[in-house]
């Protein structure tokens, strides 16, 4: 749904780029085709990284080792599977859902879903080779430590401790 | 040679995957259709975002884009970082890319930085999802810390490179 939109807003403007510019046009497409191909080895490792560890680490897993503990250590657990695993939004969100309802805590949820969304570990050699070595690290540990935070405030607001 | 240099890390999980297959069929058939499902989904937002970045390039000059965004943009720029990265669709990986151009377009390094952190976490179109599946409070409270934190994290990361490690990071985004 949101790639129709994206690819239908991007036919636009290259049309209207087009007409307004031929050449200008031109060397957008070749830069864009440029930093593609730059990109495109890494994208290619990152994506066959994520079939082999989602196979590996399955959703029954991963719910049965959140849902099973509470306390800190679950939302540590939780936090490093949300780190490490790369699932979009649209499969994390309802099986977070499903996970509250079987019983899991809003800390290790919150942890997890947190992790997932600022920490990359298998992206981390996409963001290297932008931002470098320590800024990636830096930048994971960063979001990884703050995760902890978010889950103690939603542990703190949403549910009970 | 340069190709399998380049392809190194692709070729390494090609290895992983062959490895996967031999201890465990049915695993080594459910990372590929992983794979497949994660490749249709970087073909769905990768392609138009490169687009988009050479159309930017071209189209938007340097000037425009540090008054609004750049050294001297203050307040206004931390907004706009903010508001460009939660409007956004897609993976992270997606923003790196377009930090990249705003590196060339002479982006403030704490602007990028913030705007790498929304896209992460505060997308507007997940933030309605999130609402959807785990309730408002929830969404609401995630929204509400994460905000501060993003321009927490990305100062405390400016605080700890300096002046040369940062060109260095603008000097390699200009061959990306």
């Amino acid at each position: 749904m949101n790639s129709y939109i994206m690819y239908g807003i991007i036919s636009i403007l290259l049309v209207i780029s087009y007409w307004k510019d031929q050449k200008k046009t031109k060397i957008a497409l070749k830069k864009a085709w440029k930093s593609f191909e730059n990109i495109l080895p890494q994208f290619l490792g990152v994506i066959m990284l994520v079939g082999i560890l989602l196979s590996v680490l399955n959703t029954q897993m991963i719910s049965q080792i959140i849902g099973a503990q509470s306390g800190w250590v679950g939302v540590i657990i939780s936090a490093i599977i949300g780190a490490i695993t790369l699932i979009p939004g649209f499969v994390a969100f309802p099986t977070a859902a499903m996970l509250l309802k079987g019983g899991a805590g809003y800390m290790q949820i919150a942890a997890f879903i947190s992790t997932l969304m600022m920490v990359g570990v298998v992206t981390a050699p996409i963001e290297i080779k932008y931002f470098g070595k320590r800024i990636t690290i830096m930048r994971n540990v960063l979001a990884f430590l703050f995760s902890f935070f978010v889950a103690y405030i939603i542990g703190k607001v949403v549910g009970t401790i | 040679m340069n190709w399998i240099k380049k392809y190194k890390f692709f070729i390494f999980t090609i290895l992983m995957m062959m490895i996967l297959f031999f201890i465990n069929r049915n695993m080594g058939i459910k990372a590929i259709y992983i794979t497949g499902f994660s490749f249709k989904e970087m073909l769905g937002v990768i392609p138009p975002i490169f687009i988009l970045l050479g159309l930017l390039d071209v189209w938007v000059p340097k000037e425009t884009m540090m008054k609004y965004m750049g050294d001297k943009s203050g307040i206004k720029g931390i907004i706009l970082s903010i508001v460009l990265g939660s409007a956004a669709a897609g993976p992270l990986y997606g923003a790196f890319p377009i930090a990249a151009v705003f590196m060339k377009k002479g982006v403030k390094f704490s602007n990028i930085l913030i705007f790498i952190g929304a896209w992460s976490t505060t997308k507007i179109p997940m933030f309605l999802f999130e609402i959807s599946s785990l309730g408002f409070k929830f969404a609401i409270t995630r929204l509400i810390v994460d905000v501060p934190g993003i321009i927490l994290i990305a100062y405390i990361l400016c605080s700890i490179v300096d002046e040369k490690q940062i060109k260095s990071i603008y000097k390699n985004a200009q061959s990306m």
